[in-house]
């Protein structure tokens, strides 16, 4: 319908190293800050881009808004003092944390985790997938101006939050996934409050749907636009959906399963286009699989059994020399723990592979220039990216 | 595009019509029953063990005392104080304590204008969430530390009723580390411990494997820890954070883990006496036992000159001549003595003070004597026949010098405590060896539940074939001619009058006569002050027949301390702690003296 074509003889022109010339004296040129406070920004970090006109020539991503240092912190923590700090690592989905440290420690320590428990571990996992889902599904709607998808995923977001409440005894931090199991079993009558929940999202679910996938301007802001080139996923490590929208069925779940999903049922969506609007349809899919993975937990689980195996006293648990890297499909992609630990009281060392890292901070920036200001926020919404996970 | 695309956005506007999904009054929301919302601790069960504050990876927790509090056994009085500007409500705290006393509401909405008011100590600042049932509780079945002692293995009593073998068999490599673990480095215990032994540290030895470690720390406060290893009355574990929510933690057979681990020509490596020089003053002790010897080695280890004077043929005390060799083997003491004696100490046995020398000369020609005879006369009961009966320390003592001593079919035992188990359990192994069978009967004034003797060493009497008769008071032993027949008793109906005075009363009607060739008495014990002579005793400061002392164990002479049973008791640990505290004290005067003589 509309078409302007910016008239681009006064872009910069790259040197002989390949690089752009950009010189700000000339005045063509100006900085813009996107981020650290932009509502287009998702999380605590900035990008500095470069623009000429209203297209973006260049940009920069900046971290360090929120670094709290938390490998260093572990290291100078007890093992069980750890479990209190990790969930922090992620805000939106902090469970994957807990997860994949207490399996890294589970592990090295040779603790067996009940089966019950393992089973609680992939719902919860399952939940803070429902939630991270939802404040991406509402994060690009927003940043493309449709702030009432935003308004009914937060609300659905919140209403799982109850149940994490009910179930964890917390509604962001959950702190509930120990090393050794979980803290406890399924209050009376979870199940059908969950349900409750899930009807209420479908529900909202299939409005947005008509908001967004059958919305003629949300198609035209992302379809075609923040294309990313499946031949990069190597380089920069694309995982998650953003792989999947560009045809590459990864999914740890289903490539290497993990707590009790090779007892589940469940499909891994892909789509080819690889722009905003493909990678918003996986995810969107993927949510729907989320609801009924999770309502296919609640049916398969064992209803008794113990959620916590026994662990040594904790105060003063030391854990033999070794190292592991512990994975897990977080709704952003890979999620891994990679924990060392040299017979002492303490971890050595831990390193936390948040899929942030790449797509937040490399892919970003190679996919920054040639887009439009206004497609900025967008595009980094929609990589879906949580800069805790990047400054751990 | 189709129209679609342009019209669908368009149903949103049907949500015009809901209700508003906001929460109006967020302040009367009540959060989940599991909720994490501000802590709860209950006063009395509370024992300031401190493993909250241990755990808290935020240091929100500070020990502090508070009023009402007082410190006591298993209790240090102290309390949890939660800072909310660092508290992260992990709970943590309430997974790892030791009582269950520290809980959360789930109250999670409190507005205060003062920030400090968000520092306070749960239970003790009242609070409107004091109350609340509700809020988080740690499952039943989870603990962040281990509820149950390690198994230990023992003989079998059909293996051990032939012999005076060692029955406990100590520690695996793998059952101390599990018993050891469980330890949360409280230190309640040590309190407790008359000796004050460092026992977290020790375990924590235990744990790392580092025994020579172990060894050094043990020997700091005991050098009587082979022995304390093995028969220690063990306190310590009555007062043990542990206990409350599962097993106290087995200190002692820790601390014989310790010393069974460390080869034996190793002690002298590991404990070695100090390097100081040479005081030239010299120190007198009467009396072998732990509490003479134990301060023989610390003034020994201040370059004292330490004699022994020990009446019997080998030293130990009670430790050799009243604890049975099955309890605690003689080798084990043996060597015990010899790294107290690679101090420096010298020891004279077959030196009866009183006999062979007197205290007189003692008090000339040493700087200072020590008084440690312990308790070697046995009571009686003077009931009609009891000039017939055996005193059971006497006994006790034969058999372990050797000596012979009758052993007939029957043999009935007065008394309920550790003493009456003892000889019952030395008899019946006796009777066994002799007869291929067992005839011991205890008899006592408590009912089974109120016995003085340790329930262990009541179940592994009954297990050898002892047979108990609680609430009987002796009334004759029944001669024929000089020899005895047997034991008449009363059924006990109560032991004390209404004012607490020891004053039985019987049911005559219920009487019985348990057959016996022997009698033995095991009512108690007292001291043999005879040689004391009647100048000195008339001379000292005297309590209800036991000679009086200071805080330091002085008597009321210059020259003279006196410490262990013959002072208070009652048992081998007691008698050490009595034995550093005159060792502090003897050794502060003769420091004095020797500033006087520069
Ligand atoms: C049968 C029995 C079982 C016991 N079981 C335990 C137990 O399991 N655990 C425990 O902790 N405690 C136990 N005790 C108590 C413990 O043995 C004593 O509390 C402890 O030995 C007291 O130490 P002591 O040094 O004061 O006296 P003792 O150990 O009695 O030593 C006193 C020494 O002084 C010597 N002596 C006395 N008069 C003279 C003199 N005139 N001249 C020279 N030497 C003299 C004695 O021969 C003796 O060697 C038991 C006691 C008995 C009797
Ligand atoms: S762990 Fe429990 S019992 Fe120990 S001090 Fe803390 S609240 Fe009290
Ligand atoms: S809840 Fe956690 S952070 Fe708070 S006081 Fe307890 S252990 Fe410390
Ligand atoms: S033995 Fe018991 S009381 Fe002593 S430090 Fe360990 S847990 Fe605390």
């Amino acid at each position: 319908m509309f078409s302007f074509k910016p008239d681009r003889s006064q872009y910069p022109e790259p040197g002989p190293d390949g690089k752009l010339e950009i010189d700000l004296e000339t005045g063509k040129y100006l900085k813009l800050w996107h981020g650290p406070n932009h509502p287009g920004i998702t999380g605590n970090m900035s990008v500095e881009l470069t623009v000429c006109g209203d297209e973006v020539v260049d940009g920069k991503t900046h971290v360090g808004y929120l670094h709290r240092g938390f490998e260093k912190l572990m290291e100078r923590r007890t093992f069980i003092q750890v479990f209190p700090i990790v969930c922090r690592v992620c805000v939106p989905e902090p469970d994957f944390n807990e997860y994949c440290y207490a399996a890294a420690v589970e592990e090295l320590a040779d603790i067996d985790v009940p089966e019950m428990a393992n089973w609680i571990r992939t719902l919860i996992l399952e939940m803070g997938r429902f939630n991270s889902y939802m404040m991406a599904m509402g994060g690009i709607s927003g940043a493309l101006g449709l702030g009432v998808v935003g308004q009914w995923m937060t609300y659905t977001r919140d209403l799982m939050l109850d149940r994490f409440e009910e179930l964890t005894g917390a509604r962001i931090y959950h702190m509930f996934i120990l090393p050794g199991g979980v803290r406890a079993h399924l209050p009376e009558g979870f199940e059908a409050r969950m349900e409750e929940v899930l009807q209420t999202a479908e529900k909202y679910l299939a409005d947005a749907e008509k908001l967004m996938f059958h919305s003629s301007v949300f198609k035209t802001r992302t379809k075609g636009v923040g294309y990313i080139d499946p031949a990069l996923f190597e380089r920069y490590g694309v995982t998650g959906p953003n792989a999947r929208a560009g045809g590459v069925a990864k999914d740890v779940r289903k490539d290497s399963p993990y707590l009790v999903y090779d007892q589940l049922e469940f499909t891994v969506h892909t789509e080819t286009e690889s722009d905003i609007y493909a990678r918003t349809l996986v995810r969107y899919k993927d949510l729907q699989e989320t609801i009924q993975l999770i309502r296919q937990i609640l049916r398969k689980m064992p209803k008794t059994g113990e959620v916590m195996s026994n662990l040594p006293n904790v105060l003063h648990w030391k854990i033999p020399r070794g190292e592991t890297y512990i994975k897990g499909e977080s709704s952003r992609g890979e999620y891994g723990y990679y924990l060392v630990t040299d017979g002492t009281g303490y971890p050595r060392r831990i390193n936390v592979r948040g899929p942030s890292y790449t797509h937040a901070m490399a892919l970003l920036e190679h996919l920054i220039p040639g887009t439009n200001i206004s497609d900025v926020a967008a595009l980094m919404v929609s990589l879906h990216t949580y800069p805790p996970e990047i400054e751990r | 595009m189709s129209l679609r695309d342009v019209l669908s956005p368009f149903t949103a506007w049907k949500h015009v019509i809901d209700t508003p999904v906001t929460i109006q009054d967020p302040f009367n929301r009540e959060a989940a029953d599991r909720y994490r919302g501000f802590h709860q601790n209950d006063m009395d069960k509370c024992i300031g063990c401190g493993s909250c504050e241990e755990i808290c990876q935020n240091d929100a927790i500070d020990m502090v005392p508070v009023e009402g509090q007082n410190a006591g056994p298993g209790d240090s009085g102290l309390r949890p104080m939660i800072d909310y500007g660092r508290c992260c409500w992990c709970a943590l705290c309430v997974d790892v304590c030791m009582t269950g006393s520290l809980t959360m509401s789930n109250e999670y909405t409190w507005v205060d204008s003062d920030p400090d008011a968000f520092r306070f100590i749960p239970g003790v600042d009242g609070k409107s969430w004091d109350l609340e049932p509700k809020g988080y509780q740690r499952e039943d079945t989870r603990r962040l530390t281990g509820t149950t002692r390690a198994p230990m293995g023992e003989m079998e009593p059909e293996a051990r009723i032939g012999n005076f073998d060692e029955i406990v068999d100590g520690f695996t490599r793998e059952q101390a580390v599990i018993e050891a673990d469980r330890c949360v480095e409280c230190g309640l215990c040590v309190a407790t411990c008359p000796a004050h032994m460092d026992i977290p540290d020790y375990i924590s030895k235990v744990r790392d494997g580092d025994y020579e470690g172990g060894l050094q720390i043990l020997y700091e406060t005991n050098p009587f820890s082979q022995a304390c290893g093995r028969i220690c009355t063990h306190k310590c574990e009555t007062t043990c954070a542990a206990m409350h929510e599962g097993d106290a933690i087995a200190i002692r057979w820790l601390k014989r883990d310790i010393t069974d681990n460390v080869p034996r020509e190793r002690y002298f490596d590991l404990i070695q006496k100090p390097d100081v020089p040479e005081t030239g003053q010299k120190i007198a002790v009467i009396g072998a036992g732990p509490a003479g010897l134990t301060t023989a080695y610390d003034l020994a280890r201040k370059g004292h000159k330490v004699v022994v004077f020990e009446a019997l043929d080998k030293p130990g005390g009670m430790m050799r001549y009243g604890i049975p060799e099955y309890r605690l083997p003689y080798d084990v003491l043996d060597h015990e003595i010899s790294v107290i004696e690679s101090m420096g100490v010298e020891i004279r046995c077959n030196m009866r003070v009183g006999h062979e020398i007197s205290m007189q000369q003692l008090e000339k020609a040493y700087d200072a004597v020590v008084l440690s005879i312990g308790l070697h006369q046995g009571r009686s009961t003077r009931v009609p026949g009891s000039e017939k009966a055996e005193a059971a320390i006497d006994l006790l003592r034969r058999i372990t010098a050797g000596e012979e001593v009758p052993v007939p079919e029957q043999v009935a035992v007065i008394g309920g405590g550790n003493v009456a188990m003892d000889i019952a359990r030395s008899m019946a192994r006796l009777q066994k060896v002799k007869y291929d069978k067992v005839g011991v009967t205890i008899t006592a004034l408590e009912e089974l539940d109120r016995f003085l003797a340790d329930a262990e060493e009541i179940k592994e009497a009954q297990e050898e074939g002892c047979v108990i008769y609680p609430a009987r008071g002796p009334q004759e032993i029944t001669l024929e001619g000089e020899n005895v027949t047997g034991l008449r008793t009363w059924k006990v109906k109560a032991i004390f009058d209404d004012e607490g005075r020891f004053a039985p009363k019987y049911d005559e009607a219920d009487e019985m006569v348990h057959p016996a060739q022997m009698v033995v008495e095991a009512i108690g014990q007292m001291s043999d002050i005879s040689l004391l002579g009647a100048e000195l005793t008339e001379k000292l400061e005297w309590n209800r027949g036991r000679i009086m002392i200071d805080a330091d164990g002085q008597t009321s002479e210059a020259w003279l301390w006196a410490a262990g049973d013959v002072t208070s008791g009652p048992d081998v640990i007691h008698a050490v702690a009595d034995g550093h505290r005159v060792a502090r004290s003897v050794g502060k005067m003769l420091a004095t003296k020797r500033e006087k003589l520069q």
